[in-house]
């Protein structure tokens, strides 16, 4: 992310939960995201009750569950990812009890031998976070972290503390999928978020078109789609290569206007 | 324990909500303000004696406070042991417990400024509960209710709707409690500004477990105060059903550090423990962390959250108040479970010694004060608590003797 910040380019970071529809369309599903301009891959581990997860990904859970995707089978689809791709960073995001289950460390240890380059489990604020930051770190894992509309400043200093890698702004008061932004407030919002720290601030959570993408990119230093995606998926569930190609397709055209919304000289003269 | 730590028992939780390695608050970030916003309320509020005076008035004049302890003697002799008493919480109105704390909930609402209200509901008592102060109070009002549970509780859900509340639907996971709760979650998380969410059992992010603990404790208060006037000592055992654990902890409580004092959880056992069919984590789960805090859990081994079995909607869900997980572990309450049948045997034998109809849920406790009272002195004092009355049982009980109402 650093670097991407250094050569001027917004990251654009692709969510997908993983075993929707099933379990073999996800690591294709991964190359293609990255095919498409992805420059960060955020794998979603199933869980029974996502609480902060508006109804598309609710479903997605849902779907991966009835094929009995589990945390050690998300893991197992990282280390098959890794075959052909050494080098785009995979961050899982999920919720905390699956990796209760496992136990922190194995579950850090694990992440970090398969090629997980961080996590983020929405459940689990800093402050309920100091065991499974430790563990994370004991195996260079990014422990990345929400930040909210709804956060202070002395809770945004805690956040950046307790974080690396980077920092994952939720542009709205709801949930994933919301249809509820409003850029200039999230764009005051990251203002007061660089006011306490250096680290990228990526922002997702209602980010549904390139239009919208476009438009937060240029406060941001990265863009997380999710819902979107997911609703594509869910759309051609009989047809991975379709769902590939329609995931693919609203990925390079939020890439393209990113693109353009940040460096319009140089994009009107390629 | 050493009599030392007595006193901690009582002081529970810490400032974050921790309950020796149980309670917390595990939510997303957008959540964590609010829930700080609330503790400070809570905590201002809860010394503050204009608000304890206006909610021991309302406890008085509208819910019907103090409820009656009362002397089943008839059923007590048909058992040949210990002399059982019942806390009358059936007769509160609305029928259960629920409303001591949607009372005390709405009242601080009102302090912080909130116009509208949501819940979730299982058997839809505590719906029923929440929507009855906020139509008391001119307060909008949402209840999330599982789409199955819907179909079970007709009754409820019509009751909820005449005092003026929405009731959703809920259509996701298992369409029950547990997925009530989180939509009520995403509800809040997007309308926190205007919103207070008032969660009906000792579970949640803190400070939920104990500010509804403290709301429920005048159920353990008026009880040590009634078997100390009656019997002049105070009780040998305590029982209750245990879903979320409302009841219980508010009757436990304040008798904490009465180390002499049993404090007995009974917990659905379903068609069997032994049959995986049941909504008993603390007899048969694992801790894990669900709905905002770390407790005991009906989970699979991959950590999903599994569905649950009780006859009794009000204690089907698949997790309990971080406290009970603490009490458990350090011993200080016991924790048994009595089936469906041993329940509903016990739902009947009430109604036809004493003429007293008890809610499923109560009924699980009656069904294991049958089991202990016979093993004990006639001397001996059982507190149960009646924490419901059956009415809104009535279908499901004859369903069951196969009869059509």
């Amino acid at each position: 992310m650093a670097r991407l910040r250094a050569a001027g380019r917004k990251a654009l970071i692709p969510y997908i939960t993983a075993g929707d529809p099933e379990p073999v369309a996800t690591v294709p599903m991964m190359h293609a995201l990255v095919e498409a301009g992805a420059d960060v891959i955020e794998l979603g581990v199933p869980f029974s009750d996502p609480m902060a997860d508006g109804p598309v990904i609710q479903a997605a859970c849902e779907r991966a569950l009835a094929h009995g995707t589990a945390l050690h089978d998300v893991l197992d689809m990282v280390r098959r990812f890794r075959e052909r791709d050494a080098d785009t960073p995979v961050v899982l995001m999920g919720y905390l009890n699956p990796v209760e289950v496992m136990g922190y460390t194995t579950f850090a240890r694990t992440a970090a031998a398969v090629g997980v380059d961080g996590v983020l489990t929405v459940d689990m604020p800093p402050e309920e976070a100091h065991e499974l930051v430790r563990a994370l770190r004991a195996h260079e894992l990014d422990p990345i972290f929400l930040v909210a509309p709804t956060s202070d400043r002395r809770r945004i200093e805690a956040i950046a503390a307790a974080a690396s890698g980077f920092l994952y702004y939720v542009s709205l008061k709801g949930v994933t999928g919301a249809d509820a932004l409003d850029v200039d407030a999230v764009a005051r919002k990251l203002e007061e978020v660089r006011a306490v720290t250096d680290l990228p601030v990526g922002v997702g959570f209602g980010i549904s078109d390139a239009a919208r993408a476009a438009a937060v990119s240029v406060v941001a230093d990265a863009v997380v789609v999710g819902s979107a995606l997911v609703r594509r998926i869910a759309e051609h569930a009989q047809e991975p290569a379709a769902a590939r190609e329609a995931v693919g397709g609203l990925l390079r055209a939020m890439r393209q206007a990113m693109d353009a919304a940040v460096h319009p000289a140089e994009t009107a003269r390629s | 324990m050493q009599n030392s730590n007595d006193e901690t028992l009582t002081r529970m939780p810490d400032a974050a909500g921790h309950y020796g390695p149980y309670g917390g608050r595990f939510v997303a970030e957008t959540l964590m303000e609010p829930l700080l916003e609330l503790t400070e309320a809570w905590e201002r509020f809860r010394g503050d004696p204009e608000f304890l005076a206006e909610l021991e008035a309302d406890l008085r004049d509208y819910v019907g406070r103090p409820s009656p302890l009362y002397h089943a003697e008839r059923w007590s002799r048909e058992l040949g042991g210990a002399q059982i008493f019942l806390k009358r919480e059936d007769l509160n109105h609305t029928g259960a417990h629920k409303v001591n704390n949607t009372v005390g909930q709405a009242l601080l609402a009102r302090r912080m400024g909130k116009r509208r209200i949501i819940a979730e509901t299982g058997a839809g008592q505590h719906g029923v509960a929440t929507a009855t102060v906020a139509a008391r109070m001119g307060l909008e009002c949402v209840v999330y209710m599982g789409a199955e549970d819907i179909q079970r509780q007709a009754p409820n859900v019509y009751r909820m709707r005449l005092l003026g509340a929405e009731v959703v639907p809920v259509t996701s996971g298992s369409r029950t409690l547990k997925d009530a709760l989180n939509e009520a979650m995403r509800d809040w998380v997007t309308h926190v500004d205007d919103t207070f969410y008032i969660i009906g059992t000792v579970a949640g992010p803190h400070p939920y477990p104990a500010m509804v603990r403290d709301f429920q404790a005048v159920i353990g208060r008026e009880t040590r105060e009634q078997i100390l006037q009656r019997a002049g000592r105070l009780p040998d055992a305590l029982v209750a059903c245990v879903g979320g654990g409302s009841n219980a902890m508010g009757l436990f409580y304040p008798f904490l550090e009465d180390r002499d004092v049993r404090l007995i959880g009974v917990e659905a056992a379903g068609l069997g423990l032994e049959t995986g069919k049941h909504s008993a984590p603390l007899c048969a789960g694992k801790p894990g962390v669900l709905h905002g805090n770390r407790t005991y859990l009906m989970e699979d081994g991959d950590g999903q959250i599994i569905e649950t079995h009780s006859i009794s909607a009000g204690l089907d869900y698949p997790g309990v108040g971080p406290e009970h997980a603490w009490l458990k572990d350090i011993g200080r309450a016991e924790y048994v479970a009595v089936t469906d049948e041993e329940a509903l045997a016990g739902f009947h034998r009430l109604t036809r010694t004493e003429g007293i109809i008890p809610a499923l849920e109560s009924s699980h406790a009656l069904a294991y004060a049958e089991k202990l009272a016979p093993r004990m002195d006639r001397d001996a004092i059982v507190v149960v608590n009646l924490s419901g009355r059956g009415d809104k049982d009535l279908n499901t009980v004859a369903r069951i003797d196969g009869i059509a109402l």
